[in-house]
């Protein structure tokens, strides 16, 4: 009996937060399907088939450079993601499989990252890619979210790193596997849901950040979605129909990437690996 | 195939030493076993064989190569461990052509090499599996065809059969013994199980605390322990140890005097310690038998009898509150409160100096 209170008590916590958490995307998804006077007529009614407009729609996509805010922040989101794990998992099978002379110090100075955040040096970062030539590129965008999603990768990754059992890269050495081939092809084919799961905490960050695209790059080429979307905010008028289209659009790519992530992030690879 | 030879063998972490001037050399084609407790560096030893610990001094040689330094790859060693430490997204075949295909053999050489292997370990229905697919003892199997299939210089295997179920270990154990007669390979083989030892070993290495205690065939080890150590750590169950004095020294024999057994004269010419010197005397549970009058002989009251069908074991409490196990077998075994008279012929009974090493009496 207590322990299906217990359980019914589970259930309504996380089914309000569930709500919490879904609510405002689902408030955003079914306005912009509406039309303007309905927006603001009923704003949390679903569209119906009197207020149903896909003018927000054909305005955002009519946009000009909507192809290219959303190709910039694909390109940013992806390169920078695919540095991330590439590194980071590289970085922490070194710091825990290789003792070095100032392999501890490395490790503290990356857990720095994990603890400052990266704003901090905004106008330091500024300065040094104005001084690098690389101010309004998508470079210098990549360069700062390799950077920001780095120590956390490195400091989760570790920790996945530890769990492969020492057996497999010792058999591999016995094998004579050399070590490059011994990382990428025993080591990160189990690191998978731990790539995973990494891929998933660096991408949204990225994909919603406004602040870097908004200090780095000045023209329509180099915005990103999430920075594209603020021109339909004007300062008297602002296009409702056509910001709640494009932050729709925006959320697609995140959940697809989230879909493909998320069975690698269920899946236990290593069973059947060590008894 | 090749020979394998240790010189000098030390390993330190830090100040801690771990293995101590390790000597030992394995001929040609032959099984040698590593026993040990843990923690005496058994493992340690075949790491060092594999290439995967370093050195702190001394040398290794396979066959006439010094290879001390070399990595494991360039030893043409393989090595089977106790997790079977399989590839765990790649199948059967691809975990034993995984090594090869880096060492830029043909093609054709490899899936001859693994079409061998399979067939000798019965694993031909199964190269398509993945290991999570595959039972304990299929794994093992798997673990070794890797090994097979490299066709080393020697053989090196790390607790195999310890993650197996009982009677899985005692099959695969045989396979072993077989696969040694048919690949005529030279053989490390580490187990803290002494029945696997004294089964698959040529030779055994009994290790205690990073020295070798013993180097010899099962059944001298089994007979005449060169110490305390290998005496109590080689039979099951272990030896019994008395505490002896020598009380007279005659010509051709000595008298031996204790708490827990009657004073007795040994046939003996040569004797080393010296009249009043303290002794230890080793009697293993299966040797107590019917006494002889002038034999050693010692009287208890059973405590416990362990009965397993075709022996018992009868644990007895006997002079001076010394703790003696005999193995009684058939049908007659004593049972709780009975005395019992035990003795053992003089060839059975095992003597030890204060220092813990054999006393050779003749």
């Amino acid at each position: 009996m207590r322990s299906k209170i217990s359980a019914f008590g589970v259930h309504a916590v996380l089914t309000a937060y569930t709500f919490l958490a879904v609510a405002p995307i689902l408030l955003v998804v079914m306005n912009s399907f509406k039309s303007r006077a309905a927006i603001f007529g009923a704003p949390v009614a679903p569209p119906s088939a009197a207020t149903f407009s896909l003018i927000g729609y054909n305005k955002a996509l009519g946009a000009a450079h909507v192809g290219w805010l959303f190709f910039n922040s694909i390109v940013v989101t992806l390169v920078s993601m695919g540095f991330v794990l590439l590194l980071g998992a590289m970085a922490a099978w070194a710091l825990t499989e290789y003792k070095f002379r100032g392999s501890t110090l490395l490790a503290l100075f990356l857990s720095i990252g994990v603890m400052v955040p990266i704003r901090l040096g905004s106008i330091a970062i500024l300065t040094m890619m104005r001084n690098a030539h690389l101010n309004d590129t998508l470079i210098a965008l990549i360069l700062v979210y390799v950077a920001q999603g780095l120590p956390l990768s490195i400091f989760i990754l570790s920790e996945f790193v530890e769990q492969i059992p020492k057996d497999l890269r010792d058999a591999a050495r016995c094998d004579g596997v050399p070590e490059t081939r011994i990382f990428f092809e025993v080591i990160a084919p189990l690191l998978r849901p731990a790539i995973a799961t990494v891929a998933v905490f660096t991408i949204v960050p990225i994909w919603n950040d406004l602040w870097f695209p908004l200090i780095l790059t000045s023209s329509d080429t180099t915005h990103t979605i999430t920075l594209g979307v603020q021109q339909f905010l004007g300062q008297y008028v602002t296009d409702w129909n056509a910001v709640l289209a494009a932050l729709s659009l925006a959320i697609v790519p995140v959940v697809v990437i989230y879909v493909i992530f998320s069975r690698q992030l269920i899946r236990g690879v290593t069973a059947g690996a060590v008894k | 195939m090749a020979t394998l030879r240790i010189d000098k063998l030390n390993k330190a972490y830090g100040d801690v030493q771990v293995l101590k001037d390790i000597e030992l050399a394995i001929s040609d084609g032959e099984f040698v076993v590593l026993v040990g407790p843990s923690g005496c560096g058994k493992s340690t030893l075949l790491r060092m064989i594999a290439g995967l610990d370093g050195v702190t001094s001394g040398d290794i040689h396979i066959g006439e190569r010094r290879v001390t330094n070399l990595e494991p790859s360039q030893r043409k060693i393989a090595m089977v461990f106790q997790s079977y430490a399989l590839y765990p997204h790649m199948n059967v075949r691809k975990n034993m052509t995984f090594g090869l295909k880096f060492s830029g053999m043909k093609q054709a050489e490899m899936d001859r090499r693994v079409a061998e292997a399979a067939r000798m370990l019965r694993l031909d229905q199964l190269l398509e599996r993945r290991p999570r697919e595959l039972s304990g003892g299929q794994r093992q199997r798997v673990a070794i065809g890797r090994a097979i299939v490299r066709e080393p210089d020697v053989f090196l295997f790390d607790e195999p059969l310890s993650n197996l179920d009982a009677a899985l270990r005692v099959s695969t154990r045989v396979e072993i013994a077989k696969l040694h007669r048919l690949l005529g390979a030279t053989m490390v083989y580490v187990t803290h199980d002494q029945t696997e030892a004294m089964t698959l070993a040529d030779r055994i290495v009994v290790m205690n605390q990073g020295r070798v205690a013993q180097v010899g065939r099962p059944l001298d080890l089994y007979y005449t322990p060169a110490n305390l150590f290998v005496a109590g750590f080689i039979g099951s169950p272990a030896m019994n140890f008395f505490d002896a004095r020598v009380e007279k020294k005659g010509p051709g024999s000595v008298t031996l005097s204790g708490m827990a057994f009657k004073p007795f004269e040994l046939a003996a010419t040569s004797f080393a310690p010296a009249v009043g010197a303290k002794i230890k005397i080793g009697v293993r549970p299966e040797h107590l038998g019917s006494p002889t009058p002038t034999g050693f002989q010692l009287a208890g009251a059973v405590e416990l009898v362990e009965r397993l069908g075709e022996t018992s074991y009868a644990y007895i409490r006997g002079g001076g509150e010394t703790q003696v196990v005999a193995e009684i077998r058939g049908r007659d075994a004593p049972s709780a409160g009975q005395t019992v008279i035990l003795g053992a012929p003089d060839r059975e009974l095992h003597l030890f100096d204060e220092a813990g090493e054999r006393i050779a009496a003749a």
